[in-house]
């Protein structure tokens, strides 16, 4: 039970880190960064929902082992995104100076 | 590719909040993740959740590993729109130009790197692909699986690309085939399903096993292809250099 609560409780703290993060930073980067650490602490709580004494529910690991893929593959898109944009932006300053 | 840590802020026209809205956003977070945490405390688990269902059916999954099972048998909808997921972003990433050459790994030994990382990466990489392949096996009977035997695949081709020699071809057919075999066998597998049984993603019990192991291999596949693809083309972008981004 403690370590269940442990989790939860890292869970939330992470999550709230997280939500810190995404509003105050000004990077693109460290917003990014700041969402996984989001999503982190609500796979930390799924993971701590599983556990019931002995038995453990497979359905929130398989769940949390999903998300790992998804939250991946969205922060890859998004550093595309950010770095696409950025090299936009220098085109368009080095364009502007000429 | 941390290059591009340096990410000008003047760029962007954002800036730092001043000290007192941080404190007071910091204030409010503390009060939500502790109203959070009260509401993990007080409300009860749902016991025992469906773990007694899952464990019920292992049996006819095909596999004893109860979170492949359920992974790769009794929600395969999530791990097949997984797959589609990550194909989507690799799409999105692929390099747009056409290219002649058909090879898709390039090494150019004119580089020259430490013969400590060559002889790193001579020992690396096979054992990389070595311990993927038990993984993915061992997932059919304990933790491990496609994903995990993915990225540790991927991972072999990272530290070929962080070696500076070699070089990876997204336009050639192999690459091409690697990154979509995930989604194909697992659709060819819910099509055959669906003519011989009625149901598309239910796997007859006395076949699971097999079924299972086969998109479990296309899926290891297609998984190390997309995530190396995500990792050489940022790394690309990142340094920074037109002409390589569209090749």
């Amino acid at each position: 039970m403690t370590q269940d609560l442990l989790y939860s409780v890292v869970g939330v703290a992470l999550f709230g880190i997280g939500v810190f993060g995404v509003v105050v930073a000004a990077h693109v980067i460290r917003k990014l960064i700041a969402v996984n650490i989001m999503g982190i602490g609500v796979f930390m709580v799924l993971l701590a929902s599983a556990h019931h004494g002995a038995i453990t529910d497979p359905v929130p690991h398989a769940m949390v082992l999903t998300g790992i893929v998804v939250a991946v593959a969205g922060t890859a898109q998004c550093l595309w995104l950010a770095l696409r944009i950025q090299l936009l932006d220098e085109n368009e300053a080095g364009e502007s100076t000429q | 590719m941390f290059i591009s840590l340096e990410f000008q802020q003047q760029n962007t026209n954002e800036k730092e909040l001043s000290r007192v809205t941080c404190w007071l956003l910091g204030a409010i977070i503390t009060a939500l993740s502790i109203a959070l945490t009260i509401a993990l405390l007080v409300t009860d688990k749902a016991v025992p959740g469906l773990a007694d269902l899952a464990a019920k059916n292992l049996d006819i999954s095909g596999v004893e590993n109860p979170v492949t099972a359920v992974l790769l048998n009794f929600r395969s909808y999530d791990t097949l729109l997984e797959i589609a997921v990550l194909l989507i972003v690799a799409v999105a990433i692929l390099p747009t130009q056409s290219s002649t050459t058909t090879q898709f790994l390039s090494v150019d030994d004119k580089i020259i790197i430490s013969p400590v990382l060559v002889g790193l990466l001579k020992w690396l990489v096979p054992l990389a692909i070595l311990v993927g392949g038990y993984l993915l096996w061992t997932g059919a009977y304990s933790p491990g699986g496609a994903f995990q035997a993915g990225a540790v695949v991927a991972g072999a081709g990272v530290a070929l690309s962080l070696a500076g020699r070699h070089d990876f071809l997204w336009q050639t057919t192999k690459a091409r085939v690697a990154l979509n075999l995930g989604l194909l066998v697992f659709l060819l597998v819910a099509a055959a399903n669906a003519i011989v049984t009625g149901t598309s993603l239910q796997y007859p019990v006395e076949h699971a096993g097999w079924l299972i192991l086969v998109v479990e291999i296309a899926a290891t596949l297609s998984i190390a292809a997309i995530l190396l693809l995500l990792f050489v083309r940022l790394k690309k972008i990142a340094e920074r250099s037109e002409q390589e981004i569209n090749q």
